[in-house]
């Protein structure tokens, strides 16, 4: 009974195109509902995971969003990681603040995916590209 | 805790060479402590799935309750504990049906007496406490589950979210308002002003003893949402000590309306939204 | 790439956003209503987005620049149906949407437009009705 273990195989989206951001949204909602989580949670979840794919696309140059269905016994979730070879960030805490942006946004897209899901990790640095992963519970 | 390749094989071979007695005795041992709760053919299909499931992991070499060829056993075990917990009996009375398996060996044991014998028993008995806590971990869940279901019932109960006036939708709050129920509410709220196509609606919170900072943010969260969609909520029926919690919290209410009682909040809607409306009586729906 | 419908009535140009738009349609669909507004001359813009099942920031965004470029070219927009999981999302995110007005549904919509315009209900216009409008808005 180890905490969070992966159920079935993770479906990868590459995010190369404005018209891939589409395509994570939609792939993250089907899984999201197969999960069962909460129409609330699901929205949550998909415009998280819309504003991360953007990123990725826009400041990453480019990745990949890989999204798995996880079980941590007591509940279900969905962890969805998002990963770019870019240029990475490097004031993280900057880049973490409501209303930063670089890219000509609102500066909303990092800070306000991390409030929409229940766990939020990134490794990032200045030349190593950026991985993001989150998590998000069934209530 | 897990037995070596021999001792597994040993614990198959005793377990399938007596499999009649051994079914027998234990089901006979488990019956005891659930004093008829569960029938007999019941119980006995139980222990002979257990049995099988024990016998198959045994044969299978190394012996592991957290291995991959035990995974069969595991399934039974949970099946059993799931079975139990929804059926009432208490954890003990679940565990015993597993424990009994180890009076069970030593019975067929004993006549043996050997130092080797007597090595392997210990070994086999860890094995089956292993069994046996796994069994009370799946039934813990099982009733968390159960409990957690329930308290999901009682939250939609506890919540009603009424069409008061044409237009003008309502929900009185009665009780502590944690976390967890006032999100509820702020997702029932909004869902009934989609259906009902009211541009108001009245929060009111008099029968609420006390706000912590997070239940007064999720009011505030749902009249912001609330305006997003097009509607403007009031609060109501704000009690003293609930207004000086709000002030020393620091929360800012802003421009939000918040009205002494229920009945104020509906006469400043009327209001708002037009005399002709206060004139009309409520439109019966067909 | 999809492109968006936008529908006049009567004064109003309505838009009922039915697909789940990439960044380029959505940026279309921003251009597309200013030349619109001013083709039609119409004083009124509702977004429909009742078929929306997320609004992130980059749609949000669209929507606050739609709403201040009509304002521009004076006319009203009002951003109608939006789901209540959207609208507590879009709390949690941060978004605020500014500047835009919104209602439960079309109706309502047109409704609002309508009480914040009371002006354009007469069409006999004259000097003097002329003055007045300009003077209002």
């Amino acid at each position: 009974m180890t905490a969070g273990i992966d159920l079935g195989h993770p479906q990868a989206q590459a995010i190369q195109s404005d018209q891939d951001v589409v395509r994570v949204r939609q792939l993250i909602r089907t899984v999201a509902v197969a999960a069962r989580l909460s129409l609330v949670d699901q929205t949550k979840l998909v415009t998280a995971a819309s504003e991360l794919a953007r990123n990725t696309l826009i400041y990453g140059g480019g990745g990949e969003a890989e999204v798995t269905t996880v079980d941590n016994g007591l509940r279900r979730g969905v962890r969805i990681v998002f990963a770019d070879d870019g240029p990475g960030i490097v004031d993280l805490g900057l880049a973490l603040t409501d209303g930063y942006t670089t890219g000509g946004g609102l500066g909303l897209g990092l800070s306000g995916a991390r409030r929409l899901v229940d766990e939020f990790d990134i490794v990032t640095g200045a030349g190593q590209g950026t991985r993001i992963t989150v998590t998000k519970w069934s209530r | 805790m897990a037995l070596n390749a021999e001792e597994s094989g040993r614990l198959a071979g005793l377990l399938s060479e007596h499999a009649e007695r051994v079914t027998q005795r234990w089901t006979e041992i488990a019956t005891g402590s659930l004093r008829g709760r569960l029938s007999q053919a019941e119980l006995r299909r139980q222990v002979q799935e257990l049995h099988r499931s024990m016998v198959e992991a045994g044969r299978n070499g190394v012996f592991d309750l957290e291995s991959e060829s035990a995974g069969e056993l595991r399934a039974v075990l949970a099946e059993l504990s799931r079975g139990r917990a929804r059926q009432g009996f208490t954890a003990t009375e679940t565990a015993v049906s597993v424990y009994a398996v180890k009076d069970v060996l030593l019975e067929l044991m004993e006549a043996d007496g050997g130092d080797a014998s007597l090595r392997d028993y210990v070994a086999f008995s860890s094995l089956v406490d292993q069994m046996g806590l796994f069994t009370f971990e799946s039934f813990v869940r099982t009733r968390e589950g159960l409990i957690a279901d329930q308290a999901e019932q009682l939250l939609e109960l506890s919540t009603p979210v009424v069409k008061i006036w044409e237009g003008v939708v309502a929900v009185p709050l009665v009780g502590t308002l944690d976390s967890a129920r006032a999100q509820v509410v702020m997702e029932r709220l909004l869902q009934t002003l989609v259906d009902t196509g009211s541009p108001y609606a009245i929060i009111d919170i008099t029968g609420v003893p006390a706000v912590d900072t997070q239940v007064a943010q999720h009011i505030l969260k749902t009249v912001v949402a609330a305006r997003l969609m097009g509607a403007d909520c009031i609060i109501s029926g704000i009690r003293p000590q609930i207004a000086q919690t709000i002030v020393a919290l620091g929360i800012e209410f802003g421009d939000i309306a918040t009205k002494a009682s229920l009945a104020d909040a509906l006469r400043h809607v009327l209001r708002l939204s037009g005399a002709a409306n206060a004139r009309r009586p409520p439109r019966r729906e067909s | 790439m999809e492109r968006v419908p936008v529908l006049k009535i009567g004064d109003i140009l309505l838009v009922s956003i039915q697909l789940d738009m990439s960044d380029q349609t959505a940026i279309q669909l921003q251009d597309d209503l200013a030349e619109r507004i001013v083709a039609t001359g119409c004083h009124g813009v509702i977004i429909d987005i009742t078929a929306l099942d997320i609004v992130d920031s980059f749609v949000g965004r669209m929507l606050s620049t739609i709403a201040s470029i009509s304002k521009v070219l004076d006319a009203e927009t009002v951003v109608v149906g939006m789901r209540p999981a959207v609208a507590i999302t879009l709390v949690e995110l941060g978004l605020s949407l500014n500047g835009i007005r919104t209602a439960l549904n079309v109706e309502r919509g047109m409704e609002l437009i309508a009480a914040t315009r009371p002006d354009d209900q007469g069409y006999d216009v004259d000097d003097e009705a002329d003055d007045e409008t300009t003077a209002t808005t």
